[in-house]
């Protein structure tokens, strides 16, 4: 057991050094009081220096110094030569058409970057305040109708592009925004459901949401891809896609559900009894007065629901859906690029940071609003 | 006024109460779900059976006993393709637990480390713990798993295997470390080692609960090298166990001798801690800076170091508000470890997966891997539950 005696030396009133008001001496006075302020402060910030001022030499020596940013056609030999040394970042620009889009029909490729520009503005349209409530369910049955024309085609003189030739980014967003528009109105019925006073009710909904949260999304999408086919009667046959995105609605629907369930319970009983006392039905009482606080109390933690599912669509790779994660590992399967795959997985991390990032720093920001208030 | 009042009436109050609007809405309601979740599974179930019947699947659990016939790599326990099906999910589930149970500790401590770091007056660890959280929780744990596999495969082969310290190797091979075999005779004087391990934490409650009592601190540390060195060391004497370290070498292509953790599951337990890391680190943070201001000051006005108040005063407040989210993260560590099907390292999931696509039992296999995890959750939030309710603020 450490005995407490401690010389109290720190409980002296230290003098201060008083800067000169110069930069110079702003910057030496910084310096000190946030890298240099004791021993072991000085000890850790020199080990940091020496380490990062290292890494950070030999990742430009690599990133760019020795990198290759082009070589002609196949010809990855000079790659190869460096390899270990510098990237060959040539693996990009030939490969990020197939990245990104996987093998939709080359010429119509400008439909699947609309589609996703299309996703981006919703995302950012639905990220603002004025435009919550029933405006947003205009907005995204609009979009999803925009996506679905511009993916599949066959009206307005597009061609028609079957599913099974999607890939990249755009299934990625495809699973990712269709499992939060699914998902998310039946997160709020289960949430309610586990919440009711109707016993069949709530047990069949905490069943529900306990079983799918306690085992691993991987299951799941085995599920819909190995087992679902023998749920269905004979001659139905219901594409992949479909069925992961199923598997992700239901996924989604259980966390949220829990998060929404969370808000619920934030809500003051004082606003269930004056509801009940204006005489509203279940269905008004909790569309008009409960859900609306509930949600505005939780949408922090909806956020980083909405990332990590973002990111949880990944998991469509082992079922062998082109999701942009499957498309960059098939991407370095051609026997010339296969030793590059780093840089590949590099500038897809880029990709999935860039979204993931953007919603997290929108959730700090709430956070922010949500305590200044 | 002397005529008895009616039954009638007052029954007829109690019977509006039973069957008022609401109730019978609320039975009507639940009759409803009930019927179409019985409809929907009952119509699902008998197209299972029919086209089961139609494919010439078998159904049940006989396949277990049959023989497997699946190579496993990477086991803790004995095992051959000849083998049964019941003995390929148990290495399954030792290889599940094997990265789960390491994993999880791992990730406390790099994950707890980061968190503190990240609240560090020094102003570059602060930052670079911000970066890493930021960057590793921003991408997807499949891509970063692939990502350091890539990285495995890319060390040198084995004969110019990077050797940072004598005996150990890195290589595409793996991780190789000396290990010491282990025989009866050690498992004897590992069962004396944990023995004095839970003797000396009763003992340490003990004397915290004197301490309690008349104010003096006790010293434990007599009596921990009493209990944790001196117990083993007398037994091993005792027993005359050998404790030879084998060293890994060399010969032709591979490594003899020694410990080898896979390129896959090294690969699976570094993108699982680093990963779950960042998320611990934040649920630490949050925890410590939950703690009221006044604690740090009341202990500083006490004369007491900032590592001594970090562990001893901060961290036993913070705990309270850190464990509920940790268990989550402990759970999803364990889910998570399931994307080892990806790398190919043989856990549960890739096992039943296989097994899967050698009988076509899909039912049983996936059932299977419910079970499993279902289980370890439970087992995870019984204990943490437990611990929490240790640690949880008692009020007078």
């Amino acid at each position: 057991m450490t005995t407490m005696t401690d010389t109290p030396k720190n409980l002296l009133p230290l003098a201060r050094p008083q800067y000169r008001r110069t930069l110079a001496g702003r910057i030496i006075g910084w310096l000190r009081a946030n890298l240099f302020a004791s021993i072991t402060s000085t000890v850790i910030s020199l080990l940091l220096i020496l380490v990062l001022a290292k890494a950070l030499i030999s990742l430009v020596l690599w990133g760019f110094w020795n990198a290759i940013w082009t070589v002609p056609g196949d010809q990855t030999g000079a790659c190869r030569a460096i390899r270990g040394l510098g990237a060959c970042w040539a693996v990009i620009p030939e490969k990020f058409r197939f990245i990104l889009f996987g093998t939709y029909p080359f010429d119509e490729q400008w439909r699947p970057a609309l589609a996703t520009l299309t996703f981006i503005a919703l995302f950012y349209l639905s990220s603002r305040r004025g435009m919550w409530g029933q405006k947003l369910v205009l907005l995204w049955a609009g979009a999803l109708v925009v996506i679905g024309v511009l993916m599949w085609g066959g009206i307005f003189g597009l061609s028609f592009v079957s599913q099974d030739r999607w890939g990249g980014l755009p299934v990625t967003l495809i699973l990712a925004t269709f499992g939060l528009a699914f998902g998310f109105p039946l997160g709020i019925v289960v949430a309610l459901g586990r919440r009711s006073k109707l016993p069949a009710i709530r047990s069949l909904c905490v069943l529900y949401v306990e079983l799918i949260r306690g085992v691993p999304l991987i299951s799941l999408l085995f599920m819909a891809s190995v087992m679902f086919p023998l749920f269905m009667p004979d001659g139905v046959n219901i594409d992949k896609l479909l069925r992961a995105q199923v598997a992700f609605v239901l996924y989604a629907g259980a966390y949220l559900a829990e998060v929404i369930r969370g808000g619920l319970q934030a809500v003051p009983r004082g606003q269930h009894d004056a509801a009940d006392a204006l005489g509203l039905s279940y269905w008004k009482k909790n569309g008009l007065i409960i859900l609306p606080q509930a949600i505005s109390h939780v949408i922090p933690p909806l956020v980083n629901t909405f990332i990590a599912f973002f990111k949880d669509t990944s998991l469509v790779l082992i079922i062998g859906i082109f999701d942009l994660l499957t498309t960059a590992k098939t991407s370095i399967i051609d026997p010339p690029w296969q030793p590059f795959s780093v840089e590949v997985y590099l500038f897809v991390s880029l990709i999935y940071f860039a979204f993931c990032f953007a919603m997290s720093r929108y959730s700090k920001h709430l956070e922010a609003q949500a305590r200044s208030r | 006024m002397t005529t008895s009042t009616p039954e009638f009436p007052h029954r007829r109050t109690r019977r509006r109460v039973l069957w008022s609007r609401q109730r019978v809405s609320g039975l009507l309601w639940q009759i409803a779900v009930v019927g179409i979740t019985i409809a929907i599974v009952g119509w699902l179930w008998s197209n299972a059976l029919h086209n089961l019947s139609v494919r010439r699947i078998s159904t049940g659990f006989a396949f277990l006993g049959r023989e497997a016939g699946m190579p496993i790599a990477d086991s803790w326990i004995a095992y051959s393709p000849k083998d049964t099906y019941v003995r390929a999910f148990i290495v399954g589930i030792v290889n599940t637990l094997r990265v789960a149970v390491i994993g999880i500790v791992l990730a406390t401590v790099l994950g707890t480390l980061i968190g503190i770091a990240r609240l560090s007056s020094n102003w570059l660890l602060s930052r670079l713990s911000a970066v890493y959280v930021e960057v590793l929780r921003d991408i997807p744990l499949l891509l970063q798993l692939l990502f350091w596999y890539v990285l495995m495969q890319g060390l040198p082969a084995a004969r110019n295997a990077w050797k940072p310290v004598d005996g150990v190797y890195l290589s595409n091979r793996g991780l190789v470390i000396p290990s010491v075999p282990i025989e009866q005779g050690n498992l004897w004087v590992i069962g004396a080692l944990v023995l004095g391990l839970i003797a000396l934490y009763e003992l340490r409650r003990r004397l915290i609960a004197r301490q309690m009592v008349d104010g003096r601190s006790r010293r434990i540390w007599p009596y921990a090298l009493v209990l944790v060195v001196g117990l083993p060391a007398l037994v091993s004497w005792g027993l005359g166990v050998s404790w030879t370290i084998a060293i890994p070498e060399l010969r032709g292509f591979n490594f003899v001798g020694g410990l080898t953790l896979a390129p896959e599951y090294f690969a699976l337990i570094t993108a699982l801690v680093t990963y779950t890391a960042a998320f611990i680190a934040e649920i630490v943070r949050s925890g410590i800076q939950a703690v009221d201001k006044g604690q740090w000051d009341a202990a500083k006005a006490l004369g007491l170091r900032r590592g001594f108040v970090l562990r001893h005063i901060v961290l036993p407040q913070a705990l309270r508000v850190i464990i509920p989210p940790m268990t989550s993260q402990y759970l999803n560590l364990t889910k998570n470890s399931s994307l080892a099907v990806a790398v190919g390292y043989q856990d549960i999931v890739s096992i039943a997966n296989t097994t899967l696509n050698q009988t076509g039992q899909a039912i049983e296999a996936i059932a299977l891997i419910m079970l499993v995890f279902l289980t370890i959750s439970l087992g995870i939030s019984l204990f943490m539950n437990w611990y929490n309710a240790r640690v949880a603020l008692v009020e007078r």
